[in-house]
């Protein structure tokens, strides 16, 4: 049996054991959504790394350091950054007045109903796109893998589909919280292993490994170029190369801040105590896995080269061709499966927090709202939610196909995040006059800036050369010409929501501020754990 | 600590604790850390693409062999992350504990023995 399906098999044992585990210990919803609220700081810190490291930041981000040189690296830095935003300002507020999810803080003083229901849409909107971008490079990356194998795109889409489905539905956030501990230490001790090699290669002198970095030679438009890999503007040239670095650097920092997935995690955890220093526990295993990336990066572009990245598999597989060319077909193996699991968790998480916010926002508070609700409801409608939003992503990327760029598709998920999520979220905690005109426009601004800056901007629209290969979905010039849209629709989704405050007045958001901010940063009446 | 009941706090009790004194120095605690902190590492986070964007020159620069100004920048993102996160949770204790007295207090008014 080949190593790959070995180590493969081996998640998927202790995985589904996991599932078992969990859905016995299982009662209602608040063990169901919050895992009980008894997850411990590092596990918490661990289940946070592990659902936000996906296969972006593992294959992306190596290809595009190995390829593209220092200007990857603004990847990797807005990502971690992040996170001191949620340490200071997010995790203690969110836990401490919220209950399962985000909309929890948005509905606190608004009216409920249209704010949960907005607010259960941009949450939706955002799971989708980054879902689908983790199914493609699922599948995607299996067809490569196992080219020959007989395992197909479709057949890994599937398969990555059902499983996340069952951890989801039968292990509910316990199972998931798992699932993402596992694979963050399986991603961690893989990218260790990996750089110890890279660094091995050049006998661990430092100076021959950035040495060799430094001049880099390949192909580029049938001329042989040599680059200094250490220096930026591989990737970013004028004329807009400097404005959409901070077009990014912006949807990077917002839109970690306002990724569902990410914060409901903070609801597992007993306490604000707890939900802070798990903030740290991650911190400290995301900046070093993304150090030890860009050391990948820079080892992939002197080891291999561009050239041959470019020809065996594109800049996705930068990742596994170094493990080949380092430690052969066993490490290579590994490193697939690992980056497999690494999938597998992110889109668990995923599922979890769509299905969270359908049961909870959706259906409990908005539909069902003055109805008498038998106790089990919300966990069931969570898991047919599930179950529906597994399906959906299943076919969007079956339909979508191997070719589609994940990397676009996760960035239009972090964009959303950042314009609709973020400011309505920070608004709601931090400014007492904010209220539920505010907040409507804020998500639903935010929400069709990002997206439709995004379909009018140069992934979209473009005109491909003739014979070439059609790239672009629309054949004009583009009418925005960044690529990111941060840095027009986080603006616009903050300024809608401030101004759709100050031009309308509502009494009953504004007097009860006191109430909100008292419980943010006194945890009085916060929800308690419970059995699990 | 015995669990405080709000289930019967009435908007008065709410406003009553968030005018108190404790509570004020608890927020005013608080934002004397967090807001430098955020300007800070905001002003330090937008540096980074910001000179990569518009200072290539000085980005290119070699520091050390040839390991440059903007990759060394770049790591120092997350030593500055580590360093703010650190020293937070060193200010916190000090919010915890007076979070403690609030706490305390409302269950225990000064004026009820």
């Amino acid at each position: 049996m080949p190593v790959s399906l070995l180590v493969f098999m081996a998640f998927i044992a202790t995985t589904l054991g996991i599932t078992y585990w969990a859905a016995k210990r299982s009662r209602g919803a608040s063990s169901y959504f919050a895992a009980g609220r008894r997850i411990t700081a590092w596990q918490n810190g661990f289940a946070v790394a592990g659902d936000f490291m996906s296969a972006a930041s593992f294959l992306g981000v190596i290809g595009l350091m190995a390829v593209q040189g220092l200007d990857g690296v603004l990847y990797v830095v807005g990502g971690f950054v992040a996170f001191v935003t949620i340490l200071l300002l997010i995790a203690e507020p969110l836990r401490n007045v919220g209950k399962y999810t985000m909309a929890d803080v948005l509905a606190y003083r608004m009216q409920a109903k249209p704010v949960r229901a907005m607010a259960a849409i941009s949450t939706l909107a955002t799971i989708i796109f980054y879902m689908i971008a983790q199914m493609v490079g699922a599948g995607g990356l299996v067809a490569l893998l196992l080219a020959g194998s007989g395992i197909s795109y479709n057949m890994a889409v599937v398969g990555v589909g059902l499983l996340m489905m069952s951890y989801v539905i039968f292990g509910g956030m316990l199972a998931t919280t798992w699932v993402q501990i596992i694979k963050a230490v399986l991603l961690s001790t893989c990218t260790l292993a990996l750089t110890i090699l890279v660094l091995r290669h050049f006998n661990f002198h430092l100076g021959e490994f950035f040495s060799a970095a430094s001049q880099i030679t390949y192909h580029q438009d049938g001329h042989s170029v040599t680059r200094d890999f250490l220096q930026p503007g591989l990737r970013y040239k004028l004329p807009h190369g400097p404005l959409d670095l901070i077009s990014l650097s912006l949807a990077f920092i917002f839109g970690t801040a306002g990724l569902p997935h990410i914060l409901v995690k903070f609801y597992t955890v007993p306490d604000a105590q707890t939900a802070r220093k798990s903030v740290v526990w991650a911190m400290l295993l995301i900046g070093s896995f993304y150090i030890m990336s860009t050391v990948l990066g820079l080892g992939g572009a002197a080891i291999l080269g561009p050239d041959y990245i470019l020809a065996h598999g594109g800049t996705n597989m930068a990742g596994p061709l170094l493990a080949q060319a380092l430690g052969g077909d066993v490490l290579l193996a590994i490193v697939s499966a690992v980056a497999f699991a690494t999938i597998l968790a992110v889109v668990a998480g995923l599922t979890i927090a769509a299905s969270t916010s359908l049961a909870h926002d959706l259906w409990t508070n908005v539909i069902r709202r003055d109805v008498e609700r038998r106790s089990r409801e919300p966990v069931t409608v969570a898991q047919i939610a599930a179950f529906l939003v597994g399906v959906a992503s299943i076919v969007i990327a079956i339909l979508l196909g191997p070719a589609s760029n994940a990397v676009i598709l996760a960035s239009m998920g972090m964009a959303v995040a950042a314009s609709a999520n973020f400011p309505v979220l920070a608004l709601s905690i931090f400014w007492r006059r904010f209220n539920t005109t505010g907040a409507i426009m804020g998500l639903s601004v935010g929400l069709l800036s990002s997206v439709g800056l995004i379909l009018v901007g140069p992934n979209f629209m473009g005109i491909d050369a003739p014979g070439a290969a059609a790239r672009h979905l629309i054949q004009a010039a583009p009418l925005f010409p960044l690529e990111n849209p941060g840095i027009a629709s986080v603006p616009l989704g903050f300024l809608a929501a401030i101004l759709g405050a100050k031009l309308t007045h509502e009494p009953t958001p504004e007097a009860k501020f006191n109430e909100l901010i008292v419980r943010a940063n006194t945890g009085l009446a916060a929800e308690k754990p419970g059995a699990l | 600590m015995h669990p405080i009941n709000t289930s019967k706090f009435e908007r008065e009790e709410w406003d009553r604790i968030a005018a108190s004194q404790q509570f004020k120095d608890l927020l005013s605690l608080k934002k004397m850390f967090i807001i430098p902190a955020l300007v800070f590492f905001s002003a330090y986070y937008f540096a980074l693409p910001i000179l990569i964007g518009h200072a290539p020159k000085l980005m290119s620069t070699r520091l050390l062999g040839t390991v440059t100004v903007g990759y060394v920048f770049a790591l120092s993102q997350f030593v500055m992350g580590w360093l703010i996160a650190w020293l937070y949770l060193k200010a916190s204790a000090r919010f915890d504990a007076l979070t403690k007295d609030i706490l305390r207090e409302i269950e225990h008014p000064p004026g009820e023995h």
